[in-house]
């Protein structure tokens, strides 16, 4: 088994990883002690720092590990992953970043305040924040648990516990919050930490006389391969073996890989459409361009910008930073089918970023440091995403859960539990891909919070009560779907398909409810209606 | 005779007519008169339509692409420098474009919000 376990760079540099953004964060937390001392310093950073700040908190387990993983397993279709987490920054600059920005807003529940003014929908947004906080940290936590399992053979268990421990601490001591140069130092790593391998590697794969990554694949080493999933593999004489859990299996190098059961294989791989339905296509593209507005972590970054015009070139910014990231993972995962194929007998695609340095550079010092650089790189992906997300989530749970005080203690001990409940779910649940349930995040943020911020930006006629109505719907449903792929039984045929992709139906459900229960209860308008529209779309620089 | 204090001449600075408009213009928008709700309806009328119009750009672009490779699956074996033409419809394609198109919304919506600034500061 090709591995990393002994490679004596990955552990230092992760240490000196973790070691340098915890330190950065304690520094920055003694220059800025008070939230204004954070706006104002804030407010001075460029949009080019403050995107850095948002792609770095943006780009994480799901874009370093999942997409190279699902590209190496699925082939051409699940390149809809990184096409969409990019595209969602052109929806949001389109239809929300500035007046966003001009809202003064903080969190969702603060928008829906300071639009709708109602107690209730407030409450209700919590509750979306939490869900979709949690949803998206317990795979950033898996992901930890793999990568410290793969690259230094520790228990699964501890990565993640080490992860959300250091976020823990870091969220609860105030350390990450609001340190925009933490976050764009982590941007910067992890576009490192992916780009320069994966110029080593394009230059091996050139030398080896560009192997396909199609067909006729064949092991580059002689492997043992422990099947973790039980399997059906073909081989190539035609023979047909049944594998279980624990099994081992050797192969001499240059043999034949053999096609897994249900796997993309050769042809469905290389072309589109062959995999999937294109209703779990537009689904997968409905969900990833409308949800990224809706990630809690993402919304409090642009309060950080000076005004409105400055959020608008801020998104630009990270929509050409995340773009740039998006080109790597491909690379990945084309390349990985060839040097590392063991990993579609075992399962565990979302690892193949992590040992395709060593897998095909070799084991040597320049392979052995290519492959630090990518496990510091997927642990700085790791901990920027988790700790965004955690700060929003402690943020919600102290104001709106545990009391309206917003004292330092109540916000370290929200910042515990919101870290706590997560970490029982990752350690528990059985692991999914990562990119699939980052995918359904995206998808309970597209069917609760993108119909509430649009509507809400841009048509009078939204009520609290519609508000409310449209979430319950349609997020209600998105958060049926998740429940059910996640704990529910297994389900065949189309109910399969709508419930493993639910944005396609539960979009236009929350939408449409939103509109007709809002004309429903028109009586109800907030009276200070015109007064938010202004302070939403009036240019800064009328100084109304 | 009484003691006077001594004359102060007081000039009131910046006074002129354009000034007093674009006051007027002001006080319209934040009295949420009709005056007011007109020019903002205006303004959110023209950033809506700008960022719809750029939206189905992209819905189109994109969004068209699943259904053109299942409509003329031709379009998948064409290879162009020995990439299968998907994979870069896919994989590299989009990125330019998106920036390209948020690059024109950013153009086009700051020159919305200059369009309404000078009509409020003219009128």
């Amino acid at each position: 088994m090709i591995n990393a376990a002994h490679n004596p760079f990955v552990i230092p540099t992760v240490v000196l990883m973790t070691v340098a953004t915890v330190a950065i964060g304690f520094y920055g937390l003694r220059l800025a002690r008070t939230t204004s001392d954070f706006l104002v310093a804030s407010r001075m950073v460029s949009p080019a720092w403050n995107a850095a700040a948002i792609g770095g908190e943006y780009l994480s387990a799901a874009s370093f590990l999942g997409i190279a993983g699902l590209i190496l397993k699925n082939g051409v279709d699940v390149l809809w992953y990184p096409v969409g987490f990019a595209a969602g920054y052109l929806a949001l600059l389109l239809f929300v970043a500035a007046p966003l920005r001009r809202s003064g807003a903080f969190t969702l529940p603060d928008f829906c305040e300071m639009r709708l003014g109602s107690r209730r929908l407030r409450t209700l947004a919590t509750v979306f924040v939490v869900f979709i906080g949690w949803l998206y940290l317990v795979p950033q936590l898996q992901g930890a648990g793999l990568t410290l399992a793969t690259v230094t053979g520790a228990p699964y268990a501890l990565g993640a516990l080490l992860v959300c421990v250091v976020v823990t601490a870091n969220v609860a001591l105030g350390g990450m919050r609001a340190i925009t140069f933490v976050q764009a130092f982590q941007y910067w790593l992890k576009l490192t930490a992916l780009a320069v391998p994966a110029i080593f590697l394009v230059l091996v794969w050139n030398a080896d006389g560009r192997p396909s990554p199609v067909d006729g694949l064949t092991f580059p080493q002689a492997t043992v391969v422990t099947i973790e999933h039980p399997a059906t593999l073909t081989m190539t004489d035609g023979s047909v073996l049944t594998v279980k859990a624990g099994d081992e299996l050797t192969f001499p190098a240059g043999a034949a890989v053999p096609a897994v059961a249900g796997m993309a294989d050769g042809l469905d791989w290389l072309l589109p459409g062959r995999g999937g339905s294109l209703f779990g296509t537009y689904s997968l593209i409905l969900a990833t361009f409308l949800g990224t507005m809706g990630l809690p972590h993402v919304l409090v970054r642009f309060y950080t910008n000076r005004d409105g015009a400055a959020a608008r070139r801020t998104t630009l910014v990270v929509l050409a930073m995340v773009g740039a990231f998006y080109l790597l993972p491909t690379i990945y995962g084309a390349l990985g089918r060839i040097y590392t194929p063991q990993l579609l007998l075992t399962g565990d695609t979302d690892a193949a970023v992590l040992l395709l340095p060593s897998a095909a550079i070799g084991t040597g010092l320049g392979g052995q440091l290519l492959a630090a650089l990518v496990a510091a790189g997927a642990f700085a992906a790791f901990l920027s995403t988790s700790s965004g997300l955690l700060t929003s989530v402690a943020g919600v749970l102290a104001t709106d859960v545990f009391g309206r005080g917003g004292s330092v203690h109540t916000f370290r001990l929200a910042a515990v539990a919101g870290g706590v409940i997560p970490l029982l779910l990752a350690l528990n649940v059985a692991s999914l891909d990562v990119s699939q349930v980052v995918g359904l995040a995206f998808a309970v943020a597209a069917s609760s919070f993108c119909p509430l911020l649009v509507l809400g930006i841009w048509w009078r006629g939204l009520t609290a009560a519609g508000a409310v109505a449209g979430i319950v719907t349609g997020g209600g449903a998105a958060v049926a779907a998740v429940l059910v792929t996640v704990l529910g039984p297994p389900l065949s045929g189309w109910p399969a398909e709508a419930v493993a992709q639910p944005a396609a139906w539960t979009v236009p459900l929350a939408f449409t409810t939103m509109v007709l229960v809002s004309l429903a209860t028109r009586r109800h308008l907030p009276g200070t209606v015109g007064a938010t529209m202004l302070r939403l779309h009036a240019p800064e620089s009328l100084h109304l | 005779m009484p003691d006077r204090p001594a004359r102060v001449r007081v000039v009131l600075a910046e006074v002129g007519r354009p000034r007093a408009a674009a006051d007027r213009a002001r006080a319209d928008l934040a009295e949420q008169n009709q005056v007011g709700e007109a020019l903002l309806r205006g303004l959110m009328r023209a950033q809506f339509a700008l960022a719809v119009r750029l939206a189905v750009v992209v819905g189109v672009g994109l969004g068209g692409l699943p259904l053109l490779f299942a409509i003329a699956p031709s379009v998948s074996t064409v290879t162009v420098l020995g990439v299968n033409l998907p994979w870069l419809l896919l994989g590299v394609v989009p990125f330019p474009f998106l920036v390209l198109v948020g690059w024109a919304y950013v153009h086009l919506a700051e020159r919305n919000d200059q369009d309404f600034a000078d009509l409020v500061e003219r009128r």
